[in-house]
């Protein structure tokens, strides 16, 4: 695939949120409003393009020729987990301003499954170097796009009247839903039409 | 059995505590997916819940959330590999979930927030009861994506059964939404008010 393609792929077609179900977690719990869900798309876009080529090199330079390749969650987890400690400690040293506007979503990116699974979508791909760099690039992108849009409907819905029971997480992921038949017009047929 | 049973409705890890999501949508769309994903995941809540408790006390503070971290993905590996090695089909169809299992939330959770600070003995009771608690969640999420959407029930194939139930009519007329993405989406929006009306109305009668 070429790199304009796997960025269209991850952005759109099969945005890691809205038709692989990845990252729900804080999808739903960090949209409440709008800079809150830039903060936290920027800071998992940031973390995933990194965690792509560090996972990438991992499984390639080392657990591939040593045999080990049936430790791989363990590897990926580890290194994700460290990862985000260690971007977290360099942000708070030499930007106090992007500490500030990303460090207290920084902690709960660990969790986030979106990054553990495109490091294994990327794998399992068998894209290479620069392909696993774009797709973690443009999944963080999809991701971004996805939470500013739900925080942008979730704003608005404070507004409005809701039944009771449908108040919160409830009427999120319905509109959620809505937003993923959207993105149903996003599919292969367009990635061809445009990439030929 | 009150630490039993609270895994159902009062604590359901999916619907009340909102744990585990990603999984339970993404796998849903067949039933069977559902009972191989919640089988996996019941094993890894076990066996962590249990090392946990075990080790409680010989685990340094400071480095409490990677040692749990280790323990978890050790699990998930044998569930992976198990997986690959006798039921294939199934490793095929949940794909990178089952690796996924690892940053499930339900399970970090309770290592943290129970096994840590309980015994061996409630750390296993709590884990089976969570463990049921996601089982149930994402087996009535399949169950109703895989009848609305699909019109059939995928089960296991047994003998001259070959494991899937049609229902009359749905099948020649499914509405294909509610097995895409969006339709788990809007079938979990409307579980979640469910439970939602069910534990308020739970704890009105207690009043």
């Amino acid at each position: 695939m070429s790199y304009f393609a796997i960025l269209i792929t991850y952005i759109f077609i099969s945005n890691l949120i809205l038709s692989q179900f990845l990252g729900l977690c804080p999808f739903i719990g960090v949209s409440k409003n709008v800079e809150s869900a830039v903060g936290m798309g920027f800071a998992v876009t940031f973390v995933m393009s990194i965690a792509s080529l560090v996972t990438w090199a991992l499984y390639h330079f080392i657990l591939l020729p040593l045999g080990l390749t049936y430790l791989q969650t363990i590897v990926f987890i580890l290194t994700i987990a460290s990862l985000v400690q260690l971007v977290e400690m360099v942000v708070q040293k030499y930007s106090p301003v992007l500490y500030k506007a990303l460090g207290i979503y920084l902690p709960l990116i660990t969790t986030n499954c979106a990054v553990m699974g495109i490091a294994l979508i990327n794998i399992n791909s068998g894209y290479n170097v620069l392909e696993s760099f774009t797709a973690g690039i443009a999944a963080g992108m999809g991701f971004l796009l996805a939470i500013v849009l739900m925080s942008a409907i979730r704003v608005q819905m404070e507004t409005e009247k809701v039944p009771r029971f449908l108040k919160g997480a409830p009427i999120a992921f319905i509109s959620g839903g809505l937003m993923a038949m959207a993105f149903m017009a996003f599919d292969k047929a367009l990635l061809n039409n445009l990439v030929g | 059995m009150r630490e039993f049973t609270k895994g159902f409705v009062r604590e359901n890890p999916i619907f009340i505590l909102m744990l585990g999501l990603c999984p339970a949508l993404a796998v849903s769309t067949q039933v069977v997916n559902a009972l191989g994903m919640s089988a996996g995941t019941i094993f890894v809540l076990l066996g962590s819940n249990i090392m946990v408790s075990l080790l409680k006390n010989f685990i340094p503070d400071e480095i409490h959330i990677p040692a749990y971290i280790v323990i978890i993905a050790t699990f998930v590996t044998l569930v992976d590999l198990l997986m690959q090695a006798y039921a294939p089909g199934l490793s095929k169809s949940l794909g990178v979930f089952v690796q996924l299992i690892v940053v499930n939330c339900i399970i970090l959770g309770r290592a943290e927030a129970f096994a840590s600070k309980n015994t061996v003995k409630d750390s296993i009771m709590d884990a089976l009861s969570m463990g049921m608690g996601f089982f149930f969640g994402l087996t009535l999420i399949a169950l109703i994506r895989e009848v609305l959407g699909a019109g059939t029930i995928t089960l296991f194939p047994m003998g001259s059964f070959d494991g899937v139930i049609e229902i009359p009519g749905l099948v020649s007329a499914p509405v294909r939404i509610i097995s895409l993405s969006a339709g788990a989406l809007f079938v979990v929006g409307y579980l979640k008010a469910m439970f939602n009306w069910i534990s308020s109305r739970a704890s009105k009668e207690e009043f």
